[in-house]
């Protein structure tokens, strides 16, 4: 028998999975390890897929992902920290036939951001916000977020975070998940194959929801890692993500069609 | 000949922005100037030209807002008095890095900090010499009629486009506040989407088929980089100071001495010229109406030609008197009177500064 080559191999009937060419080829900046790049690659698959790729304005934050325009080849502003929700709310008012995203860490969205967050849902604005929660400030290395979990070190509560001085980490989706304004909220995760194929159809859910002009705000979290921040290795941080955050971070659709999923 | 209104300078404000064909303003409530929204919301824009009208959680949220239209290509304005203009700092300084059109109408009051609710000229620091961090400028417009309230927003859009940056329309509680005649220019189109589209490549509308895409940023960590982009900016504010250097000149063939004031306190000094004169003072007004870019090549005309001295009249502790002392150079007289806090000068308290601190100082 003779030996295959690597020229057998690549044949476009042996293709079973493409890079979107909605990502660009910018290597990413974002830790080994870490969900960012999965979580880019699924909202831009959903782009693609949906065909949006001509229609579609998404809004950077201030974070690790400030630099997501690089790597999501579609057209893209740059926020200031926690403003993404004000931009793409003046987007989409002025363009209604555009779809319209925002991408925020937790710091973002969570904290400095919040005023924006909270009343672009309220608003009931028709956009998506796709929002990653891994608990920590990555980009400035590693100190607390809203979103930190009680007794999780960090560089700024480097000996736990104490709920008593510091607070207790926020859970936004929850919060805004009670507002009429928002019609979809999500929460998924992508350290597995499983769980990115569920936050996919999630994802899609979202956009389709705004293509479909169904009234209201779509929002997606994504519990992530943050292996560096953590001071773990990838396969711990996602071992420790499902042991400590989703028991406070549960995974599931908490409203679906503006009405709360019942626990 | 244009309709003619009797209109508050916030309402003349507002009714430009229709009229100028904007496509959306975002603002928050704050005293002086919510007519302005208050008028656009009582109006219905969006039945008249389609023009959206949003308020806002904060001006921290409209001044972003601000960004994600106008870097849509889209018009669009907001307005707010000092203390919101204050928030909004952050906002102006990435709109100014992004290179995003937008105009930005402060109706200011009294300050520092909630100050009160009255007029003052307080904020020209802020407004020309920066505001927000980082190395930018800020074409600015000073109206000093209801009049002008109406007529330099076409003029701050048409800037802003022309060079992409935010433009400030900067007025003061009284012409926000007071009733005047105003002429209001006709009916200005909206753009089109396809127009938006054609007229404005850089603007993030969706990536055109087979083109690359847009990106709006103020971000570059390469410091190379952000120092090209500095200079390219720069290279911008330089074709300003060329091209849109702005004033009026009011009886000044003859004068040995000079007025310098905007807004309000311009509209004052015209009659201290009046009385001035009648006591055979001969004074005349240089009016700024760009406070950046400054008329200073004017100021060093007159120096030249032997002007005795230039009486800087503001509703300030004395900010614009610094770019007049600066276009001086120390070769003739230079001084400040102004009250503040939201007092207002007399014509009388003015020709009597002019005669103390220039004439007899």
């Amino acid at each position: 028998m003779a030996e295959l080559s690597v020229q057998d191999i690549i044949k476009p009937e042996n293709l079973v999975y493409e890079k979107t060419k909605l990502m660009t080829d910018k290597t990413l900046s974002y830790c080994p390890g870490c969900g960012h790049g999965t979580a880019h690659r699924l909202t831009m698959e959903v782009i693609e897929e949906l065909g949006k790729e001509n229609d579609t304005i998404g809004i950077a934050p201030v974070g690790c992902s400030v630099l997501a325009y690089e790597f999501m080849n579609i057209d893209m502003q740059q926020a200031a920290h926690g403003r993404a929700p004000a931009h793409a709310t003046a987007v989409k008012r002025l363009w209604p036939n555009k779809v319209v995203f925002t991408y925020q860490g937790d710091g973002d969205l969570a904290a400095i951001g919040t005023a924006e967050t909270i009343h672009a849902c309220n608003r009931g604005e028709q956009i998506v916000i796709i929002f990653i929660n891994n608990g920590i400030y990555g980009m400035t290395g590693g100190q607390m977020a809203p979103t930190t979990l009680p007794e999780m070190k960090t560089s700024t509560s480097p000996f736990g975070r104490d709920v008593a001085s510091m607070g207790y980490p926020l859970k936004i989706t929850e919060l805004i998940s009670n507002l009429p304004g928002v019609q979809y909220v999500s929460r998924q995760a992508v350290h597995s194959p499983a769980a990115a194929r569920k936050a996919k159809r999630a994802i899609k859910k979202a956009f389709q929801n705004q293509i479909d002009n169904k009234p209201g705000l779509s929002f997606i979290e994504i519990v992530s890692n943050c292996n560096s921040g953590w001071k773990m290795t990838p396969n711990d941080s996602n071992e420790w993500m499902e042991e400590n955050m989703f028991p406070y971070y549960p995974l599931g659709d908490i409203k679906v069609d503006g009405k709360l999923i019942e626990k | 000949m244009g309709e003619l209104k009797l209109m508050k300078g916030n309402e003349a404000l507002a009714e430009a922005a229709i009229r100028a064909g904007a496509d959306g303003y975002f603002g928050y409530p704050i005293t002086p100037q919510s007519e302005v929204i208050e008028y656009l919301m009582a109006e219905k824009p969006f039945d008249r030209t389609g023009m959206v009208v949003l308020q806002a959680e904060s001006e921290v949220a409209s001044i972003n807002m601000l960004y994600g239209g106008g870097g849509s290509g889209k018009k669009v304005m907001t307005s707010s008095s000092s203390p919101g203009i204050s928030l909004m700092q952050e906002g102006i300084s990435y709109l100014a890095g992004g290179e995003v059109p937008c105009v930005i109408a402060n109706v200011v009051r009294g300050g520092p900090g909630l100050g009160d609710i009255q007029p003052a000229q307080s904020d020209y620091f802020q407004s020309v010499k920066g505001g927000g961090h980082g190395d930018y400028r800020l074409p600015c417009l000073a109206p000093a009629s209801v009049q002008e309230m109406s007529d330099f927003v076409p003029v701050a859009f048409d800037l802003a486009f022309k060079y992409r940056t935010p433009v400030l329309i900067i007025a003061d509680g009284l012409i926000g506040q007071m009733m005047e005649k105003v002429e209001l220019f006709d009916q200005m189109p909206r753009l089109t989407d396809q127009e938006v589209i054609e007229k404005y490549p850089w603007a993030t509308t969706g990536k055109p088929k087979g083109k690359e895409r847009r990106i709006l940023t103020s971000l570059d960590l390469d410091p190379h980089k952000l120092e090209k982009h500095n200079q390219h900016l720069h290279a911008k504010y330089n074709e300003i100071k060329e091209n849109e250097v702005r004033y009026e000149l009011i009886d000044t063939d003859d004068a040995d001495y000079l007025f310098v004031a905007y807004g309000s306190s311009a509209r004052i000094c015209q009659k201290s010229v009046k009385l001035a004169r009648e006591k055979g003072i001969k004074v005349g007004l240089l009016r700024i109406i760009s406070l950046w870019p400054f008329a200073s090549d004017v100021i060093k005309e007159f120096t030249a030609k032997g002007i005795k001295g230039f009486l800087s009249v503001e509703m300030s502790m004395g900010q614009m008197v610094e770019d007049i002392q600066l276009a001086v150079q120390g070769k003739t007289k230079v001084d400040h009177f102004g009250r503040v806090g939201g007092v207002i000068h007399s014509p009388e308290e003015v020709v009597e500064a002019l005669e103390q601190k220039i004439i007899g100082g």
